[in-house]
């Protein structure tokens, strides 16, 4: 079983990794979001350092919103998705590879580069490494939870905004804590208790995220 | 066993015949605590001390937000039952009061909004209690235009069921997070009234109106439930 679910990642990550533009769009979206920022706020060092983590986090944010409406579409345009559902795996283990190889598609790459942008908002490199291990830990939150949306809409067309006004108030605590951790760590105080709460929602999730998009997958095909 | 008492109580056609007759129980028992909360609260409570009359906003303010609190937690429960259970009457108590919680919130944010001008001296205040009551309302939007775009009925109560499900799940977490960003980004502040000990002839009239606030959601709910069995009946004909 182990070796069919492995072999599901490959294929996921062969599929994407084929069709360049798939994963590049949300990186590029990221980069071109946090550039906004300064010719709206201003180029003013202080400010932009004092806004870095919220811009990045917000930024990531919506990237994965938008690359959440590829999760499950193309497989169930495909008849891919039915062939899931009718695998004898069971369905939470594969939800989960399929959220993990996303995860690892389009979370990585913002995870990245956000160096690169963190020294273009002024951040000294110890509060990027902060950010980088927050988004680390926070990106999978997100992803997990905006998967039951994801698998909730996958029957309906053109639901477009739809997806971002139903999962973005469950994102508020990833944000909350994830900037806070970068915020504190400016102050050079301990961030134990961000990371950890971070962790726990991150265990949280995966304990029942990929259940409900398992039984929101199977709502969308009796449909 | 169950089904049996699904059939006898539960299925919508005894949970229609049932409702008939409670209404009339609710609409009067409403009447009862609305008018002594209303009166008692608008007239008999003496004005506070710091805030004079001011405070007597809070007789809608309080009530509303805890009924908009609580039906979230109906909706959540109706979920479970809706998708363990597969309980019809549990999916309509659900559709139905998701607008209603959602305009409760929407009273309460309102309310609160206007009662922070004269005390706050702003129309809005990041404080926790109001944050999270503005993520609450963006919840129930969100269940409301899920339920919307979903044709078949079976699928949009399954689906507004999960979603209340997840969404109950999350809820506490995002209420602590946003006490705690609170605390670290305000500090103590003049948002927390000191009301440790509140006079019993406040406290009365304001119990009334909570009372009076959960039984007219109870008639509310009655009545568009009646109306959700109705079009569900025509439209399987």
């Amino acid at each position: 079983m182990i070796s069919a679910l492995f072999s599901m990642m490959h294929h996921e990550i062969q599929l994407t990794r084929r069709q360049a533009f798939a994963w590049l769009t949300p990186l590029l979206f990221f980069v071109m979001v946090v550039c906004l920022f300064p010719l709206t706020v201003g180029p003013d060092d202080a400010l932009l350092h004092k806004m870095a983590p919220g811009i990045i986090w917000v930024a990531a944010l919506l990237a994965i919103i938008i690359s959440l409406s590829n999760l499950f579409r193309q497989d169930a345009e495909e008849g891919y998705l039915d062939l899931l559902l009718l695998s004898p795996y069971p369905l939470t283990l594969l939800v989960l590879c399929k959220i993990t190889s996303h995860w690892i598609l389009y979370c990585f790459p913002l995870i990245f580069i956000t160096p690169l942008l963190g020294l273009s908002l002024h951040l000294p490199a110890h509060e990027i490494g902060i950010l980088m291990l927050t988004l680390l830990l926070g990106t999978p939150v997100l992803i997990l939870l905006g998967a039951i949306g994801a698998a909730l809409l996958v029957g309906i067309r053109g639901h477009g905004l739809l997806l971002p006004v139903l999962i973005m108030p469950l994102y508020i605590p990833v944000l909350i804590f994830g900037t806070n951790a970068a915020v504190a760590a400016s102050l050079h105080q301990s961030i134990n208790s961000q990371f950890a709460i971070l962790g726990a929602l991150l265990l949280l999730n995966l304990g029942f995220a990929p259940l409900f998009t398992g039984i929101a997958l199977r709502m969308g095909v009796n449909q | 066993m169950l089904f049996w008492f699904n059939q006898k109580f539960l299925s919508p056609k005894a949970f229609y015949a049932t409702s008939v007759l409670l209404l009339p129980w609710l609409v009067g028992a409403f009447t009862v605590c609305f008018s002594y909360g209303l009166i008692a609260g608008l007239f008999i409570a003496p004005a506070d001390y710091q805030q004079g009359d001011g405070f007597r906003i809070m007789y809608v303010h309080v009530p509303s937000a805890l009924t908009a609190m609580m039906i979230y937690f109906v909706m959540a429960f109706s979920g479970i039952l809706t998708l363990v259970f597969r309980l019809k009457i549990a999916a309509i108590c659900m559709t139905c009061s998701a607008r209603i919680g959602a305009w409760f919130t929407f009273l309460a944010l309102v309310t609160g909004s206007i009662w922070g001008k004269p005390m706050w001296g702003t129309w809005w205040i990041w404080d926790a209690r109001l944050t999270s009551v503005l993520i609450l309302f963006f919840l129930y939007l969100g269940f409301i235009a899920l339920q919307s775009v979903i044709v078949n009925p079976e699928t949009r109560d399954r689906a507004g069921a999960l979603i209340a499900i997840v969404g109950v799940i999350n809820l506490p977490i995002i209420h602590y997070s946003v006490i705690w960003w609170n605390t670290l980004h305000q500090g103590p502040s003049i948002t927390r009234f000191a009301a440790p000990a509140i006079a019993p002839e406040m406290l009365y009239p304001l119990l009334a109106m909570i009372a009076a606030f959960f039984l007219f959601y109870g008639v509310i709910l009655i009545l568009r439930m009646q109306n959700q069995i109705l079009l569900r009946e025509i439209k399987k004909t």
